[in-house]
């Protein structure tokens, strides 16, 4: 099981996380149809570090977005969700 | 005298314990392996495949041969280690695989028609014909065997714990001892996990110990998961303390010193009983006080078996000959050969026995044959470093050619292996003639792998070590290949002609040593597995009769039972009840959200694919949600309680989903909005009142006149202020009254009893069903099972035109408005329509869609059902064969529109 270091709360096991998304599959609400079905179903999934939106459901409720590498799970940055710089 | 026995004799034990029926004594301090030996017994169990008689091969945990079931009734624990069991008063265990008897045993046929048990056997049973295989499995599965689990209750406890430290040390042996002692003079939290009973050493000061106790899983992040054992197999646990403990530990460091395991030697007959590992002989005899036999050969790759030598000897047994199969005198060996008869050059070639037990060693000696007379064969055929936990999250492994052996590796986890495990052990000389008689050299003593089989593997072309271990079953069961594994992947380089590094490793996996279930389940066994949810009327309902209905974690009542009454005759009566006068059901568990702030409105927009802004305050309305695909992904109903103020609901199953997804489009989309979204499921207890008498009913309680259909109103009732909203899933006119939960009691009571006065009753979700499928109304999971647009559920023309909702773009989609969906449909039919089935034009013909929620009318004569049909919205009047093979039930019906039930809404109007 991951430890992820949440912002708000500090270093908590992942059974108190949700795992949401990827931050390239994000589809706002105003995309043309064409980039969300990309978004959607065309993710870029690569082998090495990858940003992923997490929330601290059983925690604080936080949404975060981890800097995590998908083969090993090292966690190198854990920030909160900022739409201008992650949407 | 020969075999093994009690240095200075067994009359000290004072433990009583019983061994397939016999009593014997043992030691305090003694395995079960140790108490057998010492009380003579060398045979303990009968193998895998082909019912070989095997004894006890080592003293630990890699124990291949010796499993034995320990423990009686529900406290009972088969395949485990006669090695890993430490002998109580009380101790019973048996042996396994065999019948009649241990001695006598008739799967031992097998042995003899070994030659179509050979590897993959299992696997090319598949390729005949399908008669022919059922065949075999029957055999197969009878002569193929471990032990029996019980299928009584267990009455132990088991518990999980948590705990977090600076240092996490695996494994009690000089080097685990002295890296904890050398972290706990820094100041660091330490913990000690050692699986044996005893420390090689005290345990240094301020060192959290646990023995017995096996970190048999590494995860990420330094994530360790221990298994404690209070008491052994089969022993009852103290009073109020559980049998076994799963500890998971957090450590920022972790290290291992977990070791190495001796490796035997691959000859003809060597998994005969007599045939030990050189370490093992040594720890019976040093710490047990056991001479597993008289005379002892040793034969060994390494300088390590002399000291096997020595103990042995010093022990009062005789040294008949150490065999080295290395040419030259090491300076161990030169030490040696001045007390013991010492030959290089040498190796094992086969034995022989009597009655299971060993008689006598044939060996090569400088090509010569040599027989030598022993009831003891110790064996080295050098060591494996234990680096499961390194290799588990995903450490490389090294290849130490000196040592032959893989040596942990780099890994990008906080993990340092030390000691024996690190490679801190003998070199060796590795053996590299030609068996003469690979079919019977075993490799996996456990699996009955022998060096056939796996040149046998080549053969057939089975390349990869991970297809090896498929095909040959090497290295699985409750040893996972740690005696095994390094001699079959020689075995494999040999036949491939390549360097052992170049043959592979399989990847260790979790656990080190096997788990009890319960240990994994710990306290959440007997129905504790998930939190019951229980709803704030639970007292009510329970005393009405209430037969409870699992709702993802929450119970609901399903119906009412009277006397003599089933659940289908109950659920009609009630919802007769709805129909012709009055009826009451609890909707508490809806999903409730409060959405307020200047920007509700806007944020709800967002949310709904219906329009929702232009809501008049005091109204409500039925609304949906989509995903991003398109797909309807919940739907309830939203009220305008105030300008900026809504109420909206959605589904019970779907409610965490909803606040997830509800706080993903505030928090990730909409951060801009102005508007809070508080989750008040549990908060509000909802009771829905429903039928012809419901308006007289409520205005007699609350002294006012309810609101118009989905109009809401707040008012007093039982004296307790509520909230109305008028709306209506039995398509009678109905009111949903909603009040704290805490509040609840006394406004169920009140609606109860003016309910029968009118002579309707409470109903369960039964009814709901019953009702809510005449009036075609879709429930989430049924009909909108998630590949269902609105268009595809008929609730198209609500779907906002502006757009600027979530799942808009997705919906856009070209294929989700082309032909051949399956559409929403109603179904009639004289017949009963069985819930489920396929509909088809006739048997045989291509499924065109399924019913997906089935009832009788309610009032009417008739079965009705709603179902999934491809086009089904142009094929109103078309005749189709419902038809469900698995229940043999078939239906002839007619397609027509979800609406069997006043279809004007008539009812909904005062």
């Amino acid at each position: 099981m991951m430890q992820i270091d949440c912002q708000y709360c500090g270093p908590r096991a992942q059974a108190e996380f949700l795992y949401e998304r990827t931050l390239d599959s994000i589809v706002t609400i105003d995309m043309a149809t064409d980039e969300a079905v990309r978004r959607l179903y065309e993710r870029a999934n690569p082998c090495g570090l990858d940003e992923e939106l997490w929330r601290h459901a059983a925690g604080c409720r936080q949404w975060l977005v981890l800097t995590r590498h998908r083969t090993t799970h090292v966690i190198e940055a854990v920030a909160a969700f900022d739409p201008a710089l992650h949407r | 005298m020969t075999g093994p026995h009690r240095i200075g004799g067994n009359e000290s034990a004072s433990l009583r314990f019983r061994f397939d029926g016999v009593d014997y004594r043992a030691r305090e301090g003694d395995t079960l392996a140790a108490a057998l030996l010492a009380n003579g017994i060398g045979v303990i169990a009968r193998s895998f495949k082909y019912h070989r008689p095997r004894g006890i091969m080592g003293a630990g945990v890699e124990e291949p041969n010796a499993l034995v079931t320990v423990g009686e009734n529900g406290r009972v624990e088969p395949n485990t280690r006669a090695t890993d069991v430490f002998v109580y008063d009380g101790l019973v265990a048996a042996s396994q695989n065999r019948w009649p008897s241990l001695s006598f045993d008739l799967g031992a046929v097998n042995g003899l028609i070994a030659r179509f048990l050979a590897a993959g056997f299992y696997y090319k049973t598949f390729f005949g014909p399908p008669s022919r295989w059922m065949l075999y499995e029957k055999f197969i599965r009878r002569a193929a065997g471990l032990g029996r689990a019980t299928t009584m209750p267990d009455p132990d406890r088991y518990e999980h714990r948590a705990a977090f430290c600076d240092v996490l040390v695996v494994g009690g042996g000089a080097s685990g001892i002295a890296a904890a002692h050398e972290a706990a003079k820094g100041g660091q939290r330490v913990i000690l996990v050692e699986q044996d009973r005893q420390l090689s050493a005290p345990a240094p000061e301020g060192v959290r110990t646990l023995t017995r106790t096996t970190a048999s899983g590494l995860w990420d992040h330094g994530f360790v998961t221990c298994a404690e054992r209070l008491v052994e197999p089969g022993q009852p646990p103290a009073p109020g303390q559980p049998a076994q403990r799963l500890w998971q530990v957090r450590a920022r460091q972790i290290v291992l010193a977990t070791g190495a395991i001796e490796r035997p030697l691959t000859f003809a007959g060597n998994d005969r009983p007599g045939v030990m590992l050189s370490t093992a002989v040594r720890v019976y005899v040093e710490r047990f006080g056991v001479l597993p036999g008289q005379r002892v050969v040793i034969a060994t790759n390494n300088d390590d078996a002399y000291k096997t030598a020595e103990a042995f000897a010093k022990a009062g047994g005789e040294v008949v000959a150490i065999l080295d199969s290395r040419e030259a005198l090491t300076r161990v060996a030169s030490n040696a050969k001045l007390r013991f008869p010492v030959f290089t050059n040498a190796f094992p070639l086969a034995t022989n026995g009597v009655r299971h037990h060993l008689r006598s060693v044939k060996a090569d000696v400088w090509t010569e044959p040599v027989a030598f007379q022993a009831d003891l064969l110790a064996i080295s055929g050098g060591f494996t470093p234990t680096l499961h936990l390194h290799s588990q999250i995903g450490g490389k492994i090294d290849w130490r050619a000196d040592l032959q052996a893989f040596v942990p590796g780099e890994t990008f986890q906080p993990v340092t292996t030390i000691g024996r495990a690190a490679g801190d052990i003998p070199a060796i000389d590795p053996d590299t003639r030609d068996l003469p008689d690979p079919k019977g050299s075993f490799v996996d003593f456990q699996n009955d792998v022998t060096a056939a089989d796996i040149d046998l593997a080549w053969r057939e072309g089975y390349r990869s070590v991970e297809h090896l271990k498929r095909y040959t079953t090497l290295g699985m069961a409750t040893d996972q290949g740690k005696t095994s594994n390094m001699a079959a992947l020689a075995r494999l380089a040999h036949a491939a002609g390549v360097d052992i590094p170049e043959a592979g490793l399989t990847r260790f996996r979790p656990p080190y040593t096997p788990h009890t279930l319960g240990t994994l389940a710990g306290p959440d066994g007997g129905g504790h597995a998930a939190p019951r949810r229980r709803i704030a009327l639970y007292d009510r309902h329970e005393a009405a009769g209430s037969l409870w209905q699992p709702l993802g974690l929450w119970e609901r009542p399903r119906a009412y039972l009277r006397p003599g009454e089933t659940l289908h005759s109950a659920a009609m009566r009630e919802a007769r009840a709805v129909r012709t006068a009055a009826g009451m059901v609890d909707v508490s568990t809806l999903a409730k959200f409060a959405v307020t702030g200047p920007d509700a409105s806007a944020f709800l927009e967002l949310a709904c694919a219906t329009g929702v802004a232009k809501l008049a305050v005091g109204r409500g309305r039925y609304t949906f949600m989509l995903r991003e695909d398109g797909m309807v992904m919940d739907d309830g109903t939203v009220w305008r309680l105030a300008e900026t103020a809504y109420l909206l609901t959605s589904s019970t199953g779907g409610a965490d989903r909803m606040e997830t997804h509800l706080s993903y489009i505030r928090n990730v989309l909409a951060q801009h909005l102005h508007v809070s979204i508080i989750g008040q499921q549990e908060h509000y207890a909802g009771i829905a009142l429903a039928g012809p008498k419901a308006v007289a009913i409520l205005t007699a309680l609350i002294g006012e006149t309810p609101p118009v259909h989905m109009g809401l109103m707040h008012a007093t009732l039982a004296r307790i202020p509520v909230l109305i909203l008028a709306a209506s899933y039995s398509g009678e006119r109905a009111f949903e009254v909603y009040t704290p939960g805490f509040d609840a009691a006394p406004v169920w009571d009140a609606l109860d009893a003016a309910v029968r006065a009118e002579g309707g009753c409470p109903y369960g979700l039964e009814a709901l069903e019953f009702l809510r499928i005449e009036k075609g109304h879709i429930v989430i999971g049924a009909e909108a099972d998630g590949r269902t647009t609105p268009h595809d559920l008929r609730l198209e023309k609500m779907v906002r035109k502006a757009g600027g909702f979530v799942g808009v773009a997705g919906l856009s989609r070209a294929a989700l408005s082309a032909s051949g969906r399956a559409e929403l449909v109603g179904l009639t039919s004289p017949d009963p329509i069985p819930e489920g089935a396929m509909l088809i034009a006739r048997d045989g013909a291509p499924v065109e869609g399924h019913v997906t929620s089935a009832a009788r009318s309610v009032l009417g004569e008739n079965y009705i059902a709603v179902a999934l049909l491809k086009d089904g919205r142009a094929r109103a009047g078309e005749s189709i064969l419902a038809s469900s093979p698995t229940r043999g039930q078939h239906a002839r019906v007619t397609i027509g529109d979800p609406l069997f039930y006043d279809p004007e809404g008539a009812r909904y109007r005062d």
